[in-house]
């Protein structure tokens, strides 16, 4: 093996850990599958009859993935993947289970947004080979960010959906450009950070205790803000605009190591959320109910924290133990197959379930910033970290927001919540930790130091194949 | 279908939930606690290391005057040494660096020390900001010589005997 020879100065090889994957997922199939079938028998009193189908169907998927992993990202990180179609699991049945409830068919259609999700998850992994080759598109996705932004503002394509301008309608398809747009944003960021993240950590001048950086450098920070207050102001989104912000800061800080440009940041989100606060009606409802959700509940109340207070409820009648699939009123909650679905898994699985999930996300935020930190290339650094914060602010926003943490805002929990763009667009961003993943653990490419040491050493350049 | 029936089913899915997350944190607990290296790979290091000094004749020959080791000088790290024979030296921020540089301005791969008969080469492995010999930035394998200063980022190192 070639890494014996490489031992001597690499010291440590990554394993592949394929089979430890191929084990997780067995596990992971049987959380979703069980899932289902526990829905089935407590709802309905019995084990669901297409529970093959749907089962085989889901471990199909999986079992897919797991291969095209084996053969294109073979060094790829082992627990990603079970840990994805876990939560994508249980998030089916949990839909399912409202589905029943409600007569609807959303959890068809999620498994359908899966498949589609699977597919552009392969895709990604076969087509690209090297992360570093988004590099290339750096400023160009950059402005198809801001394009799809601005998609839901056309009149005729854009549609108003409770309260917030940021879906698309093509056809009888809706699609929330937002969710594609963040992926892009963090490609963008990367690219612009490695490279000029040494104007951005060493100039600047010391106040107090933290080092604020120059007038003339805040020209990006400045821009990510308006166009963070854009989406709040003009699509009445405050969670996407938190999500874009808080990225961009998080993306920064990364870079530079300067505390002061959270400090900045800070400041200027706390300025933009105290106009807002004060500008806009939506904003401050969001807040008036977060302050004291049962001033807005029941009658004679406008009843506009209906929703925030039945989820409550939910939770605390779930309990620690949960009260089991089919035996709460999780269909009480308006929106729970999207928003508020840690809301429903609080209900029927209790405390116990939804830390397990909440660890889950950790995981996946853990294995992500573990690809960054041993990823041989600042690209794929940045990008890896954007991805990692995209993802563990996202579940902060909504699940804080659902548990009466934060001001409510709203965004989908990712993997677990009704939404196709959103679970297409993290099915993609976790191919893209996958890839960084598996060219970090990948052995180094030998530096010709076994048996053309003696020629080799006198030369300026080694010709290095990249794998 | 009874109240315990269910009860069961409840109990076993979080079970099954919690053999999952609990399994998953197992297969990455390396992370956590450190890899452990193998008994056996432990003791194939240690060949490793002579093994090409008994074969090839890239070590420059036991000498008077030659130098032994090199040391850190100058920097965060000062005093830090590594030892000749375990030549080629990777000098860097990495876990795997031979001489381990805490230094903002050292790349995680910086630099490698070897030797080419009887002289000692320093050699720049594609750093960020580059290794230098006195003031001269080295974009080749440039000999060094007993006393010779080397510095990295904020470091400085000598080969000494």
């Amino acid at each position: 093996m070639a890494a014996g020879q490489q031992g001597a100065i690499m010291g440590f090889v990554h394993r592949r850990r394929r089979g430890a994957e191929l084990f997780l997922l067995v596990l992971a199939l049987a959380v979703g599958i069980g899932a289902y079938a526990a829905v089935g028998i407590g709802v309905e009193g019995e084990v669901p009859v297409d529970l093959l189908g749907y089962g085989g169907w889901l471990a199909g998927l999986v079992v897919a993935a797991h291969v095209v992993i084996r053969f294109v990202a073979p060094y790829a990180d082992p627990v990603l993947l079970p840990v994805v179609a876990a939560l994508n699991g249980l998030g089916l049945a949990v839909i399912h289970r409202l589905d029943l409830a409600d007569g609807t068919t959303f959890a068809r259609q999620q498994l359908t947004w899966m498949t589609l999700g699977v597919v552009l998850f392969v895709g990604t992994l076969v087509v690209l080979r090297d992360h570093r080759v988004l590099t290339r598109f750096t400023y160009t996705s950059g402005l198809a960010a801001i394009v799809l932004l601005l998609l839901p503002l056309v009149p005729g394509l854009g549609k108003t959906i409770n309260g917030a301008r940021i879906w698309i309608g093509v056809g009888p398809f809706s699609f929330q450009p937002g969710e594609v747009a963040k992926v892009l944003l963090v490609i963008t960021f990367a690219g612009y950070l490695v490279l000029h993240r040494d104007a951005l950590a060493l100039a600047g001048r010391r106040l107090l205790v933290v080092d604020l950086p120059r007038g003339r450098d805040l020209g990006p920070i400045l821009a990510m803000w308006l166009v963070s207050l854009g989406v709040l102001v003009f699509q009445r989104d405050l969670g996407s605009s938190l999500l874009f912000f808080g990225l961009f800061l998080v993306m920064l800080y990364v870079a530079t190591e300067r505390p002061g440009w959270l400090v900045v940041g800070s400041a200027m989100f706390l300025g933009g959320a105290l106009v807002a606060w004060r500008l806009f009606g939506h904003v401050r409802t969001r807040v008036d109910i977060w302050l004291d959700p049962f001033a807005y509940y029941g009658e004679g109340t406008s009843d506009q924290s209906y929703q925030l207070v039945e989820s409550l409820f939910g939770m605390a009648w779930g309990g620690l133990l949960g009260r089991g699939f089919g035996e709460g009123n999780p269909e009480r909650i308006p929106y729970a197959e999207s928003d508020f679905i840690i809301g429903a898994i609080g209900e029927e699985l209790g405390l116990t379930g939804v830390m397990a999930v909440l660890l889950l996300y950790g995981l996946i935020v853990e294995r992500a910033l573990r690809a960054a930190l041993i990823s041989r290339d600042g690209f794929g650094k940045l990008v890896a970290t954007g991805l990692a914060s995209v993802f563990a602010l996202q579940v902060f926003v909504v699940v804080g927001g659902v548990m009466r943490l934060i001001p409510l805002t709203g965004l989908t929990t990712p993997f677990l919540s009704y939404g196709g763009s959103s679970l297409v667009a993290n099915w993609v961003i976790i191919a893209l930790v996958l890839r960084i993943s598996d060219l970090a653990r990948r052995p180094a490419p030998s530096v010709g130091d076994s048996a053309g040491e003696d020629a080799s050493a006198a030369e300026t350049t080694q010709v290095v194949r990249l794998p | 279908m009874s109240e315990l029936t269910l009860f069961l089913i409840r109990v076993a899915y979080l079970a099954i939930l919690w053999i999952f997350v609990l399994s998953a944190i197992s297969v990455i607990r390396s992370d956590m606690f450190g890899a452990r290296v193998p008994e056996a790979a432990r003791g194939a290091a240690e060949p490793r290391g002579r093994a090409p000094r008994s074969k090839t004749k890239t070590k420059p020959t036991k000498r008077r005057g030659s130098p032994t080791h090199v040391v850190v000088t100058e920097g965060s790290n000062v005093g830090e040494r590594a030892e000749l024979d375990q030549a080629p030296i990777l000098i860097g921020r990495g876990t795997d660096a031979a001489i381990r540089l805490d230094d903002d301005y050292v790349s995680t791969r910086h630099a490698r020390i070897a030797a080419s008969g009887d002289e000692w080469f320093v050699e720049d492995l594609g750093s960020t900001n580059g290794t230098y010999i006195g003031s001269v930035r080295i974009t080749q394998p440039t000999t060094v010589t007993l006393g010779t200063q080397v510095r990295i980022g904020k470091t400085i190192l000598e080969l000494r005997k």
